[in-house]
């Protein structure tokens, strides 16, 4: 599965992108694998209500399922306009 | 409905013109853009992150929404990414409605839904560095008008 991360989460993960081998259920299930991972993905991922998710390109919430999920992406609020 | 997401300037006069010409059914064209604005007197650049590819089809997704909404025969939206000056026009939406409420109602809910529901992300470059600019809380809550 590709995780993409935006702005701030980019910036502090280090990374735009990256293939993760995973069994995670849920986004959430996911979260806790990466937290896992160094510190840096803890730290990124240490307040979720600052993040927002989207699962195949669809914003989502962080117990929606994974189940068939090609590409999640996590960002803080969006800011456009 | 059109919807452009690229890093280059747009012409807004010749866009609001192209969509404006030959309209027979829409009596009213609403347009609306955006400019990058020194708040503080410090800024000296606006750089606006995206995600390719969920940018096009969130901002298709609330042009469509727009039209289940409203009356609308047609409508445009154009962002930009990248790097953007003061002044430079960050981008446009424009409505055609038969009648102007509708026009002028949907093109601020198109606003409203593009500034915190389209992937975007603007920094701020000063003098002291670069800072992502926050959402605000107003911007949120301004979608449970619709």
């Amino acid at each position: 599965m590709d995780v993409l991360y935006f702005a701030w989460v980019r910036e502090r993960i280090g990374i735009p992108r990256e293939a993760v081998e995973t069994q995670a259920g849920t986004v959430m299930d996911l979260v806790e694998e990466l937290r896992g991972k160094e510190e840096r993905y803890a730290a990124a991922f240490a307040d979720i209500s600052a993040l927002r998710v989207a699962v195949d390109q669809q914003l989502t919430d962080f117990d929606a399922s994974l189940s068939g999920a090609r590409e999640v992406a996590f960002f803080p609020p969006m800011t456009g306009g | 409905m059109r919807v452009v997401v690229q890093e280059a300037p747009f012409d807004f006069g010749v866009e609001a013109a192209a969509f404006a010409e030959g309209r027979a059914v829409s009596g009213a064209v609403v347009t609306f853009t955006g400019i990058v604005r020194d708040v503080d007197g410090g800024l000296q650049a606006m750089e606006i992150e995206h995600y390719p590819g969920m940018t096009e089809s969130a901002l298709t997704d609330i042009a469509a929404e727009a039209k289940t909404r409203w009356s609308l025969e047609d409508a445009l939206v154009i962002h930009r990414h990248g790097r953007l000056e003061v002044g430079e026009m960050i981008m446009m939406v424009a409505t055609a409605a038969r009648h102007r409420k509708d026009a002028f109602e949907a093109a601020e809910f198109l606003m409203d839904y593009l500034k915190s529901r389209a992937p975007f992300w603007k920094r701020e470059v000063t003098a002291d560095g670069a800072d992502w600019v926050a959402a605000r809380d107003e911007d949120e809550d301004a979608l449970t008008r619709w």
